[in-house]
């Protein structure tokens, strides 16, 4: 029983990651085949590196997430304050409905609607195309709101307010306490929505494809545009690239996180 | 404490408040509004009215993401069960197998499922080596459904796994305990336990299949017209942006409608789980 | 012991006038006074809910009274915040910060006030020796144990040199033995540093073994102030009787001074100044109770139950209906007829109050009270 469930399972994972995998190794592929590998070579790789539409999506893609993910956390670090010390419930319910909204919608609705508040306030503002750079950094601001507020608001909340009394009582002002004691508690609350709104811009696409315009393409704009008609076996490079990164990163955040644990769980014994 | 409040904590949620007035329901507002008007900005039902020219894609639309939720439950909730059954350790090495795909973006995923399964794809040349007649799979419906599995499956198990990693290992003794043999257990003890975790998962998995549109175009060769697609190609030229608004709109409400019936069903325990 | 209280009475340092204060529409305190005398410990003592914590709060600026006035060392200071007041908490589950090791929290009053780095190693040193904590410097808060975290409180407060420590249930957390050291140790802290100490606690033996001067609180408003021996042979109503030590409470009436009618027999007393037959409580702790004979006895009864309580029985005897907790050396069988005999000075005559009539018999145990004194059951206070 046991081994056919554990089978089970990773005949399950395997089949999660076969396709991938397959995508990974064509990409290395001579011949341009998908069906028989005929030898390793890097040139769709080289290809890639001199398609510089494919770099300056890239560029795109790094400036957006940034940019979108910087100031989503500042908005939303405020908010998570403001929140927390709000209180009036049918306020704090009103707005935080209306922040879950991107989060429970499909993201089409939530693309096609930001396109249409583009293009009417594009109509009144007598200007024919508004879509772009800036339609675009709003937009993934909005989406990635409700997502770092989520990572921040419960550390507000879960914070020991006696800490604030307790830094008081030492002779901090309301101001220093809140730099001195609550700030440091909420900081990992910020980083980790910080890093949740960069992977969720980086890997939109379908809100992307209703804001953007062709003169500010991100990277899965170029992919979806790349591969919407005919093979590119470049876009197999590409991805293969993006899931190392992807896969790099992870180990890499996940290895430090095991580190921090390990060294914490040898504290408490000791 | 209630402490005096700063004026700084008074107006912090003020940017935020703004900006989702403004970028969250100012635009909602707006798709209500192209729904209801027609090209020249008039008052009009007729995009409502053209929606029943629509009624089969939306029902197309629904069975397809029915099935595929059906069948991610299917595999989910075994695989779910199994993976809460190993040991702690493994258990966070397989969450983490299990989250990495959703990391990759979902087009390359799809790519990577269309270029397995197209004509001249690995599948088809291994058939080929095997002696067998390929088959057609891009281009059909199964192929639509199996993308919406493979895409959205970690979906379906993540809520799944973590109700039953809460679930006490004493309940399963004591149902053992009672006369209850493998199959009573599952059925009596573990299913209505882990059943919020079931409803977040179906809304997980149902609502992105609902509104699909590069699964369908890719894996579907352009057979399948599903309602993400109709919004998709109505959004392409200014004359029909009301229509598409119109279509969003029901299908906005369809979802709504749907995810507060689901949550019915579980407890408040649901609502932290969809979020 | 005696004495050195009543020297220390010389000056008042919190003057607390007519306080009240209520939360949501609910009244917490009903109109408060209380002094504080410079160098004494003093125990705000009562069960949860009963306002000990917020007069606390109120003392350390964490909350404002309503109506009322409080007063440091002459001064008005109902409106000075918490970081003016020249005094310092230890709270109850301590407060230690999380993101700081021992001798970041210890150093941080005095990192506030920007006190030189090298004045502040050599403070928190010298706390640290005091409070025993020395090589605990780069532990984090949360990798110590209970006792080694309070005492972190109390050395974070202390190192600030506050004229006043307030300690809020400091020992709450912590289980019996330790709970018993360290009221040594906080004792020892109080006479070598010469700190007024307010300590709030619902623990009637911690209260009085450490405490100059107690107040039993109930109900919002402060029942006693007395010594700790004033506290329990005189008490003044039958709550404080009942939440001090055993006690057997009964109804009495005063036949005239030193003659008090209760239990059916009329017994010499001590007390007067009560009117001809004013109906009274009277208290007798179980250890004033003696054990006679029948014949010997004042009052007679049978023994419904004997609990051995290591150094003395403790035994209920049903004397008419009413039954009687006695502490006795000597072994009595159950269902004996026994005779209890009392000392005219055992006998304590109390005025009628809103408590009478709520405590005494041990036939029934108050399982409401037991619930009101679980330190568990405290969430409502706050």
């Amino acid at each position: 029983m046991k081994l056919l469930s554990r089978s089970y399972m990773w005949i399950v994972f395997a089949l999660l990651y076969a396709p991938i995998l397959v995508l990974v190794i064509f990409s290395f592929n001579d011949g341009g085949s998908l069906s028989s590998f005929t030898g390793i070579s890097f040139r769709w790789y080289v290809e890639l590196f001199h398609d510089s539409v494919a770099l300056q999506s890239l560029k795109n893609s790094l400036f957006l997430a940034l940019s979108s993910s910087a100031i989503a956390t500042v908005i939303a670090t405020f908010a998570a304050l403001g929140l927390d010390r709000m209180r009036n419930r049918y306020v704090k319910g009103t707005i935080m409905g209306a922040t879950n909204i991107p989060m429970m919608n499909p993201d089409i609705v939530t693309g096609v609607s930001m396109m249409l508040l583009f293009v009417a306030l594009g109509g009144i503002l007598g200007l024919s195309d508004l879509l772009g750079r800036w339609t675009m950094l709003i937009a993934h601001v909005t989406f990635t709101l409700p997502y770092v507020l989520l990572s921040v608001l419960p550390r507000f909340q879960q914070f020991d307010s006696t800490l604030r009394e307790a830094a008081m009582d030492l002779g901090c002002t309301p101001t220093a306490s809140f730099f001195k004691v609550e700030l440091p508690a909420i900081i990992p609350g910020i980083v980790s929505g910080f890093v949740m709104g960069f992977t969720l811009s980086l890997d939109d696409f379908v809100i992307s494809h209703f804001v953007s315009s062709p003169d500010f393409q991100t990277l899965p704009l170029y992919i979806y545009n790349q591969t919407a008609h005919n093979v590119k076996y470049s876009m197999y490079a590409l991805c293969a690239l993006i899931i190392v990164t992807i896969l790099v990163l992870l180990l890499a955040v996940n290895f430090a996180g095991s580190i921090g644990r390990g060294k914490r769980r040898r504290e408490v014994t000791k | 404490m209630k402490h005096k409040l700063s004026l700084m904590e008074r107006f912090a949620a003020v940017p935020h408040a703004v900006w989702t007035v403004l970028f969250i329901v100012g635009p909602l507002l707006f798709v209500a509004y192209f729904a209801f008007t027609d090209t020249k900005g008039a008052f009009s039902l007729s995009n409502i009215e053209l929606l029943s020219s629509y009624s089969h894609i939306f029902f197309l639309s629904i069975c397809f993401s029915l099935v595929a939720t059906a069948f991610c439950l299917l595999i989910g909730y075994p695989l779910a069960f199994v993976m809460s059954r190993c040991k702690p350790s493994t258990q966070k090495l397989l969450m983490v197998l299990l989250m990495l795909p959703t990391w990759i973006s979902l087009l390359i995923r799809t790519y990577s499922l269309m270029t397995l399964l197209d004509n001249g794809g690995l599948v088809n040349s291994l058939l080929a080596k095997l002696g067998l007649s390929p088959l057609t799979m891009v281009g059909t419906g199964g192929a639509v459904i199996l993308g919406m599995v493979y895409d959205f499956l970690p979906y379906m198990v993540l809520p799944i796994y973590t109700s039953m990693s809460k679930l006490d290992n004493r309940y399963l003794e004591a149902a053992a305990d009672l006369g209850c043999n493998g199959l009573q257990t599952m059925f009596r003890v573990i299913l209505p336990l882990t059943l919020p975790g079931v409803i977040s998962g179906i809304t997980m998995v149902f609502v992105p299949s609902i509104s699909t549109f590069y699964i369908s175009q890719k894996l579907g060769g352009g057979n399948f017209d599903l309602i993400g697609d109709t919004i998709e190609r109505q959004f392409k030229y200014p004359s029909t942006y009301h229509v598409g608004a119109a279509i969003s709109l029901v299908m906005m409400i369809l979802i709504l409608i749907s995810t507060a019936v689901m949550n019915r069903f579980s407890d408040s325990d649901g609502k932290e789980m969809v979020v | 012991m005696k004495n050195n209280h009543s020297e220390a009475k010389s000056r008042t340092l919190i003057e607390l006038r007519s306080i009240s204060k209520s939360f949501d529409g609910e009244q917490i305190l009903c109109n408060i006074d209380l002094d504080i005398h410079d160098k004494e410990f003093v125990t705000l003592l009562g069960p949860s809910g009963c306002g000990k914590t917020t007069t606390l709060r109120i003392i350390g600026g964490f909350e404002t009274p309503d109506e009322g006035d409080v007063f440091f060392d002459g001064a008005r200071i109902n409106d000075v915040p918490p970081y003016r007041r020249a005094l310092n908490t230890v709270f109850q589950k301590y407060a230690l910060f999380p993101h700081l090791n021992v001798y970041d929290n210890v150093a941080f009053g005095l990192r506030v006030q920007k006190v030189k780095e090298d004045e502040i190693r050599e403070r928190v040193r010298e706390m640290l020796e005091m409070t025993g904590l020395r090589g605990f410097e780069n532990r984090k808060s949360a990798t110590l144990s209970g006792g080694q975290q309070q005492r972190v409180a109390i050395a974070r407060a202390l190192i600030n040199k506050p004229r006043v420590l307030l300690l809020d249930e400091p020992l709450g957390a912590l289980d019996l033995k330790l709970r018993k050291d360290m009221q040594n140790e906080l004792k020892r802290i109080q006479s070598a540093t010469g700190i007024t100490f307010i300590y709030v606690t619902h623990d009637q033996e911690e209260a009085l073994s450490m405490s100059d001067t107690v107040v039993v609180m109930a109900d919002g408003k402060i029942q006693q102030i007395g010594t700790p021996t004033d506290i329990y042979n005189e008490p003044v109503n039958a709550f404080v009787a009942d939440f001090i030590g055993e006690s057997n409470i009964l109804d009495g009436s005063m036949l005239a001074d030193c003659k008090a009618r209760f239990a059916g027999h009329t017994f010499d007393c001590v007390d007067g100044g009560f009117a001809k037959n004013e109906p009274v409580d009277i208290v007798i702790r179980p250890e004033d109770v003696d054990v006679v004979s029948v014949e010997k006895g004042m009052l007679a009864g049978t023994v419904s139950g004997v609990t051995f309580k290591g150094d003395y029985y403790e035994i209920i005897v049903d004397v008419g209906g009413f039954k009687w907790m006695i502490e006795t050396s000597d072994f009595v069988a159950p269902d004996a007829k026994i005779g209890l005999y009392i000392e005219p000075d055992a006998i304590h005559v109390m005025k009628k109050s809103e408590y009478s009539g709520k405590f005494g018999d041990y036939s029934t145990f108050s399982d409401e009270m037991d619930y009101l004194s679980d330190p568990d059951a405290e969430v409502e206070e706050e």
